[in-house]
């Protein structure tokens, strides 16, 4: 059953990247972008992911808004996209390599939901007691691996920091 | 079937990043390559018939940790998807510049980056 609902929404997630890339509107592929989205959104819900889902959710909406701050009120809804030799044939060359690992991989992946890891069973048995937090998720994450949330708030900053100083406007005393 | 499916996720990404001169496609193809690494880790995660890794009151402690799914993966991507977010407003900020200065998103025109 999991397997039908995942693979459905796999290939609808794939059409819609698909016309996200290919239409000739900007706007009308940012919204298909955001489709995707929320779509990825949904599949994580059914793989018993909700933290995960209501923060894609949320990311979603932000890069919605900051995308659309970037196209709209721009003329630039039309352009031609002639193919060039180039960038296709390193296109080629990625993909053949990509494929080339994911064939020599694939036959070593487990089958799907039956993987199972010593990892996972300490966090779930050590989790309550070591942290009395009842969501795992949460205790791996602001617990265990609490310089890795503090890492990850540095590249937020960090990277916020850059959009603003790249967005300014003229000094005051130029 | 769904690695193959999620491969062609991941190849659509590569295709938008590499072959497209627009640069809002380009930032475009960078998000759908974020999106299909994490569905994968979550996808590794999974257990068939497994439930969220949340403790209820009355539940017992052993059948919970038979049947949780991976809490571990959930939580880096929690942290992946994050990231993500500040890589893109970093990108769109960097594209708009670019707008502003050359008057266009086409990575071909922009004539005086050429060396």
């Amino acid at each position: 059953m999991i397997e039908v609902i995942t693979s459905l929404f796999l290939i609808f997630m794939i059409l819609g990247a698909l016309i996200a890339l290919e239409s000739r509107d900007l706007f009308s592929s940012i919204i298909s972008i955001g489709v995707v989205g929320f779509i990825l959104s949904a599949l994580f819900l059914f793989l018993k992911a909700p933290d995960i889902a209501i923060v894609q959710i949320v990311i979603e909406i932000l890069t919605l808004v900051i995308l659309i701050r970037a196209t709209i009120s721009r003329d630039v809804c039309f352009y031609e996209d002639t193919r060039e030799f180039f960038p296709f044939a390193v296109n080629i060359i990625f993909l053949l390599l990509f494929s080339i690992i994911f064939i020599s991989v694939l036959k070593y992946m487990p089958e799907f939901g039956e993987i199972s890891s010593k990892v996972r069973e300490f966090y779930l048995k050590e989790g309550f007691k070591k942290t009395g937090a009842a969501n795992i998720v949460t205790s791996v994450i602001l617990d265990f691996r609490g310089y890795d949330t503090l890492g990850e708030a540095t590249v937020l900053f960090t990277s916020i920091l850059g959009a603003v100083t790249l967005l300014r406007r003229r000094a005051k005393n130029e | 079937m769904i690695w193959i499916l999620t491969f062609i996720l991941f190849a659509i990404g590569v295709y938008g990043v590499v072959c497209k001169r627009n640069l809002v496609k380009i930032i475009l193809g960078f998000m759908i390559l974020d999106y299909a690494i994490n569905l994968f880790l979550i996808l590794i995660g999974y257990r068939k018939g497994g439930i969220a890794p949340i403790i209820s009151q009355n539940e017992n402690l052993q059948e919970f940790v038979s049947k949780a799914v991976d809490p571990l993966p959930q939580a880096l991507v929690l942290t992946s998807i994050v990231i993500g977010l500040a890589i893109t407003a970093l990108f769109v900020a960097i594209a708009i510049r670019i707008y502003e200065k050359f008057g266009t998103f086409d990575i071909s025109k922009i004539k005086e980056l050429k060396g």
